[in-house]
């Protein structure tokens, strides 16, 4: 009674097969991002220090900080975020909550997802066609944020509209049925429970916005600068044009240079993956349905 | 002129839902075929009939929340207290302050049990002038619904995490602030228990004279022991309403037999 007969050992056979692959993929999935974490920790880990935050870069960029890079940067994403995020937010509220269900909503989002997997050296070049020669902003930090702006909107959108339609719709019927019009229905009800996910998109946006070094590398992203920008209409260095230059353009840098670059920009990067998931528990735990 | 309106008015008054030639289509699927109904006034009335028969959808042309969808054509009347509420010049936050509506899902709103409550007033009245006038019309639409002894302890908390029957019973409290004249109520109780199914069953009774109800129910004992008139519907016709007890006993069509008696459904 109850012994497994052929058949069942069999199957338990393919089964265990199947799992010993899935298993195998995933460690290949993880080993490298292993590998590359401990490597800039080894070999840029001693780059990182309080002068390298806070200083110039001397001599050639072989020595000294990258002050300039880092705040550049900040301004940067800063000023991208300004342009992309209530844009975004309206254009996807508009999509979600209020346009009908037709072709034209549906080849809209089709573009806007589309657009999302618009490769960054393209939208690089319609920064410079659009920002810095057709408006005349020159390579400037403004034209390199509305580049980034450009690229970081789709993102925005998706994940906002995601958020939005992932509240159940029977909370707006009953808001509707008590006699509420859209926007009180989104303003007081949407909103508030959509508002976590749209933050986590946000912040997972800045993360990858402050990594990219294509669109801003023609439209205001400097090579070096001796100095801090002014205004919106300088250049300013950034941290990942300026790990690009460390690590092909600039002869002599001592190896934990650019490593240190690196960590510092990855650094960024899971700092704010961190913060977005932190915060979306956060939130999570708030709301209950 | 006012006067020949009031006159109107009174005769038409024992008539809280009239629908006259009432057609609907969900894009080119026909669901209401020339439905002519009347609802009298300050009673429960059942609406009951296999899926599919389109007792949902006259329930939802009442307060027009068949119009969200882009793809809902609507030809006929319906009047609410003798006035065409598919006029043009009608405003549909109005409609809906005097015809509201409880699902058959309880979806109270992710907020505070209070705010759940004062959530429809203030829509329509503007913020309440004070916390003490608040107070009371939150206590009194709880205890119209038999909930304040349950819930008077945790009126801040989230509504969301009350009990079924609690959720549903909340649902009808917030919508007596604004004064309906008209509930509606669709399968109001099928997601409870039979325990929460009898006390709901009960409050709406209680409800009954005070408000006009209408409801859809798939559950015939329900029908039959908790609404004055019933009706019948069929393929997106009205096929017979009459006093429940008549429809029950001595139905008239061969069809409505066949349904009350579980032949199909």
């Amino acid at each position: 009674m109850f012994l497994a007969t052929e058949l069942n050992l069999q199957n338990y056979k393919v089964q265990g097969r199947w799992r010993l692959l899935f298993l195998v993929m995933t460690v290949l999935l993880i080993l490298p991002v292993l590998v590359i974490l401990t490597l800039l920790v080894v070999r840029g880990g001693g780059a990182i220090s309080w002068e390298f935050l806070s200083e110039f870069p001397r001599n050639g960029m072989t020595e000294g900080g990258i002050f300039p890079a880092f705040l550049g940067t900040i301004f940067l994403v800063s000023l991208a975020l300004v342009f992309s995020v209530p844009l975004g937010i309206a254009a996807a509220i508009y999509l979600s909550e209020y346009a009908a269900d037709n072709w034209l909503t549906r080849a809209i989002n089709l573009a806007i997802i589309n657009l999302a997997g618009v490769p960054s050296i393209v939208h690089a070049l319609f920064g410079v066609g659009a920002f810095v020669l057709f408006f005349k902003f020159g390579t400037s930090i403004l034209a390199a944020s509305l580049t980034l702006a450009i690229m970081a909107l789709p993102v925005v959108i998706v994940a906002t509209r995601e958020s939005l339609q992932s509240v159940p719709q029977a909370f707006r019927e009953a808001c509707w049925s008590l006699g509420a019009t859209r926007w009180q229905t989104i303003r007081r009800i949407v909103l508030p429970n959509a508002i976590s996910g749209i933050l986590t998109g946000i912040i997972l946006e800045v993360s990858r916005t402050a990594g990219e070094t294509a669109p801003i590398m023609f439209t205001g992203a400097a090579f070096f600068l001796p100095f801090l920008p002014e205004s919106v209409y300088d250049q300013t260095m950034a941290l990942s044009l300026h790990l690009f230059v460390v690590s092909t353009q600039v002869p002599n840098v001592p190896e934990n240079l650019p490593y240190g670059v690196a960590l510092l920009l990855i650094g960024i990067v899971l700092t704010m993956n961190a913060l977005s998931i932190g915060f979306r528990v956060y939130l999570r735990n708030k709301k209950k349905w | 002129m006012v006067g020949l309106d009031e006159a109107r008015h009174s005769l038409k008054a024992d008539i809280a839902v009239r629908t006259e030639k009432l057609n609907l289509w969900y894009g080119t699927f026909q669901a209401l075929f020339d439905v002519d109904f009347s609802v009298k006034r300050g009673i429960v009335t059942s609406l009951i009939g296999p899926s599919g028969c389109g007792k949902s959808t006259l329930l939802r042309c009442v307060n027009r929340i068949n119009e969200r969808f882009g793809y809902v054509r609507t030809e006929g009347k319906v009047d609410v207290l003798g006035h065409d509420i598919y006029a043009p010049q009608v405003d549909l936050t109005q409609v809906r302050s005097r015809v509201g509506m409880v699902f058959q899902r309880p979806n109270p709103l992710p907020v505070s049990v209070r705010k759940n409550i004062l959530f429809a007033y203030q829509l329509h009245h503007g913020k309440q002038s004070s916390k003490a006038e608040a107070d009371t019309i939150v206590e009194k639409a709880l205890r119209d619904v038999l909930l304040w002894d349950d819930v008077k302890d945790r009126l801040d908390r989230l509504a969301t995490g009350l009990s079924l029957e609690q959720q549903q019973k909340l649902c009808i409290a917030r919508l007596l602030p604004v004064k309906p004249e008209v509930l509606l109520m669709d399968e109001p109780c099928s997601a409870l228990d039979p325990k929460a199914t009898e006390t709901v069953e009960e409050l709406i009774w209680n409800l009954r004279g005070d408000y006009t109800i209408l409801i859809v129910t798939h559950n015939m004992a329900q029908a039959r022991r908790a609404s004055d008139e019933c009706a019948f519907m069929l393929m997106g016709e009205m096929m017979e309403h009459r006093r429940t007890e008549d429809l029950f006993l001595t139905p008239t069509h061969q069809k409505t037999a066949d349904y009350i008696e579980g032949r199909y459904g």
